[in-house]
């Protein structure tokens, strides 16, 4: 955004959308703009800044406990479950949409997957179960907002409350506990993967394959073009409707994995579970550089912005402060994110 | 220039006296640019009070921006205003509208679910305590606006969507009277009403200058500033050239010429001395839309150009967009290759070969946020992909070569695509459908914001493509530009196929008879 303007040739010049570029060095220093998996465009640094500035104070006010191997394991794990559903939300928002269902599908897979009958399957009833749940959810907005033509907003607001209320009704309220082993001990201690857990590593996994999906294939490129302009789009012959379909079954699918992720987390299902899911994600997304617009956006800018997010609520309970003040933070932050990207992107 | 001492019918007589005084409205050297375009370069408006000042020119000679300059919507990078010999400053739309000066755009800008009073009243409403609406006082107000521009069977408590074109008309009028107004603009106010309502449009627009109201007229229609006119300004490529022409009896012979006569002569590429033989790759078959065009045939051969000549509203975007499958026609097929098109089907369209330049670039072609690549490539994604996923070198190499063969600039395709000018805009979006292998190009206005300078590149890239195969069906208001690129003219008035001819046997001003007259009888 803010160096693309100002194109500088010495180091290889500016590139199209935000940040520096690097070239390629073939074909006499000007191949493709170089989309580097970790981009040092402004954004991500001062992304990156404001988490080792909220990692310094969690290492003054308790140093003993904020950089304990555990408790930063325990800040991943968490940032896990809505990390994952924030990469399916970044999908969303780039191709123009909004997903409020996420949590609430969340919630469905979670309680449709630990039924007595589902686990009679074991781990792979659970699984299946999750994702399905998750796709079909995401299937039914998409149908909604693709080709139904409703409003995202309102599509997604009404799986919001039907989903929920279905997992109220699967679960009659009761927290319905998972007896699997193979399930439970995939978050058991054993189970780390040179000291990192199991579900870190699928948030890791889903991340890396979000971002080349986002940034390497032609779905990634349609989903850009329909979010940027959805009429030129249509008019150079994309399908924008299909595609539109493609995006709400992404974060329904991310959306089951993350189900399961908390299965595991908990070894339970509960109606609650995801509970404002949806606001986190997009606010993550937002602070990490999404427009809302559609069009733009970094899967690793929401992956940071969800860092934030979870490292600021671990030192505020290491701190024994209020949710109250937490949430009153985490609202100062995006606007403040915001108004940061506005005078970026005004320029 | 040209003196006004004809003698003007009775009614007219009421502007001369104040004419003479100072002016109501003074405007000179005004300048307002755009990034790459220069939209007014240098001109100058005088109204004065009671009088209806005509305002004519072609498209993109700058009445738009003129009139949101005077309307405070646009802030001038040059030039003087003056308003009842003050100078002033109109620093926003609401600064404009305390002066009283009111515009009455082309889109009306009416809250379609509010009512009638509440529209004329919006923003100011009358209030008790600064906040509680008198809703009655309102609708009082209303009736009694309506009543004066004699359209009583308007309900003011009716909602406006419920309103025919014509009465919105007559709402956008009223909320513009609601305000002390000295000067209504109104921009091209009777192109969505019927003759019976155009008459009742000029009924109410004498009743205001009789009130001593100056009245702005933009209008294509000549007969129609011939009937209510009494003066007339041109523009022409952002810049006055005739101020105060007597409206009456200035012949349309001059006011075309003052619309057309360039500057800049336009160097056209050459055409082919034989005319294109091969077989017909584009046909349609009575294809039309309702109340937008009636049934057109068309035939397109490679190497050929054809021209639709016509005002806005004359069916020629419609056309085209109704071709390319972003409209779905009434009835009629569209052939390529003597197969018919999918009606309806971008998607289909661009498979068998079609690509559109579209009117608005930026809202209908490009992707602003992206590289000239990525907005290049973006049609043909699957030739650099295998299962998905982007051979990226590929694609930069394929697109940087379509970008050179164009002579775009920069050439290097990696730049962001709205750091570039208009032109070469334009040029990416015609790289775009030669890297897909298009056949049929359909160019809605295509050097719309393009600067006068960069024209003549366009033109020869066009005609360049025509030479290499392509078959292209162009669009633009701007008349020489039909007759010198293309081939074969079709000259469109209201939806209809008025004249059809080949480029070398029409000339501009026998077009602009066509297009504006229309019908002998005018």
């Amino acid at each position: 955004m803010t160096q693309s303007a100002s194109p500088a040739k010495e180091d290889g010049g500016s590139g199209p959308g935000p940040g520096t570029w690097k070239r390629t060095a073939k074909s006499g220093g000007e191949g493709p703009a170089r989309t580097a998996f970790f981009r040092a465009d402004v954004r991500t640094l001062s992304l990156i800044g404001v988490l080792a500035v909220l990692a310094v104070i969690g290492g003054v006010t308790k140093p003993d406990q904020f950089l304990d191997t555990s408790n930063l394991q325990l800040i991943l794990t968490l940032a896990s479950i809505i990390g994952v559903v924030t990469v399916g939300m970044t999908f969303v928002i780039v191709g123009g949409g909004i997903d409020l269902s996420v949590g609430a599908i969340v919630a469905l897979a979670s309680v449709w997957a630990t039924t007595v009958a589902t686990q009679e399957y074991g781990f792979a009833g659970i699984l299946f179960t999750s994702i399905v749940v998750g796709v079909a959810c995401g299937l039914v907005n998409g149908v909604l907002v693709a080709y139904g033509k409703m409003v995202a907003f309102i599509a997604t607001l009404a799986m919001m409350a039907s989903a929920r209320g279905l997992a109220l009704q699967i679960t009659g309220g009761n927290t319905q506990t998972v007896e699997i082993s193979s399930v439970l001990d995939l978050h058991a201690r054993e189970s780390y993967v040179l000291g990192i857990p199991p579900l870190v590593l699928i948030f890791a996994a889903v991340t890396v394959i979000g971002w080349l999906v986002l940034n390497r294939t032609t779905f990634g490129r349609r989903t850009v073009a329909i979010g940027g302009n959805p009429e030129a789009a249509r008019l150079a012959g994309i399908d924008v409707r299909r595609q539109r379909l493609y995006l709400y079954l992404l974060s329904g699918l991310c959306c089951g994995i993350a189900a399961f992720m908390l299965i595991v987390l908990s070894g339970s299902g509960q109606n609650t579970n995801g509970n404002l899911y949806e606001l986190d994600a997009i606010a993550a997304a937002i602070i990490g550089g999404t427009l809302l617009t559609g069009g733009r956006g970094t899967i690793v800018g929401s992956v940071l912005g969800v860092l934030i997010f979870t490292t600021i609520s671990n030192i505020f309970v290491l701190n024994n402060l209020e949710t109250a003040v937490q949430q009153i933070a985490k609202g100062a932050i995006i606007v403040a994110a915001v108004l940061v990207q506005r005078r970026t992107s005004t320029e | 220039m040209a003196p006004e001492h004809d003698t003007p019918p009775s009614d007219r007589v009421r502007g001369e006296p104040q004419n003479r005084a100072a002016p109501l409205l003074s405007m000179d050297g005004i300048v307002k640019s755009f990034p790459g375009v220069r939209a007014l370069d240098g001109v100058a408006l005088e109204v004065a009070a009671g009088e209806v000042h005509c305002l004519l020119g072609q498209n993109g000679a700058g009445k738009s921006t003129l009139i949101k300059v005077l309307a405070g919507a646009h802030q001038p990078d040059e030039g003087r205003i003056s308003w009842r010999g003050e100078d002033v400053t109109l620093r926003s739309p609401i600064a404009a509208m305390r002066l009283g000066i009111a515009t009455i755009y082309q889109e009306l800008d009416l809250v379609e679910d509010l009512s009638v009073a509440e529209n004329v009243f919006l923003g100011h409403e009358p209030t008790t305590a600064g906040f509680v609406v008198r809703s009655g006082d309102a609708r009082t107000a209303t009736a009694e606006l309506l009543a004066r521009l004699g359209h009583s069977e308007i309900q003011p408590a009716q909602s406006v969507g419920s309103l025919s074109a014509a009465q919105q008309q007559i709402v956008s009028m009223a909320r513009a009277l609601s305000h002390d107004v000295r000067l209504i603009v109104m921009d091209e106010p009777s192109a969505a009403l019927d003759p019976d309502e155009v008459d009742n449009l000029f009924r109410i627009v004498s009743g205001l200058t009789a009130e001593g109201v100056a009245v702005v007229y933009i209008s294509h229609r000549l007969e129609e500033i011939r009937r209510i006119g009494d003066r007339v300004t041109v523009l022409k490529d952002g810049r006055t050239v005739a101020v105060g022409l007597p409206a009456e009896s200035t012949p349309t012979r001059d006011i075309v010429s003052l619309m057309t006569g360039r500057n800049v002569e336009y160097a056209f590429p050459e055409r082919p001395d034989h005319p294109a033989t091969g077989e017909v790759i584009l046909r349609t078959e009575g294809l039309s839309r309702e109340g937008e065009f009636a049934p057109i045939d068309l035939e397109l051969r490679p190497g050929e150009i054809v021209g639709l000549a016509g005002l806005v509203g004359s069916g020629r975007s419609e056309i085209l967009e109704t071709v390319y499958g972003a409209r779905t026609p009434t009835s009629g097929r569209v052939y390529v290759d003597g197969r018919a098109l999918k009606p309806g089907s971008v998607r289909h369209a661009v498979r068998a070969g079609l690509g559109l330049a579209p009117e608005e670039r930026k809202a209908q072609a490009l992707l602003m946020l992206e590289s000239v690549t990525r907005n290049v490539s973006v049609s043909s994604m699957s030739r650099f992909s295998r299962g998905g996923w982007l051979d990226r070198g590929k694609e930069h190499d394929a697109a940087r070569d379509a970008v050179r063969s164009l002579s775009l600039r920069p050439d290097n395709p990696a730049v962001p695509v709205r750091t570039l000018s208009g032109g070469n805009q334009q040029k990416a979006v015609l790289a775009r459908w030669l890297l897909r292998g298009c056949r049929v190009l359909l160019l809605d206005e295509p050097t719309r914001g393009v600067d006068v300078g960069a024209r003549a590149e366009l033109y020869s890239v066009i005609r360049r493509l025509a030479d290499e195969g392509l078959a292209v069906l162009l669009v633009s208001s701007e008349v020489p530009e039909v007759l010198g690129l293309a081939d074969r003219v079709l000259v469109l008035r209201e939806g209809q196929v008025v004249h059809t001819a080949p480029a070398g046997d029409l000339d501009e001003h026998r077009v602009l008879d066509l297009v504006m007259e229309g019908s002998p009888a005018s």
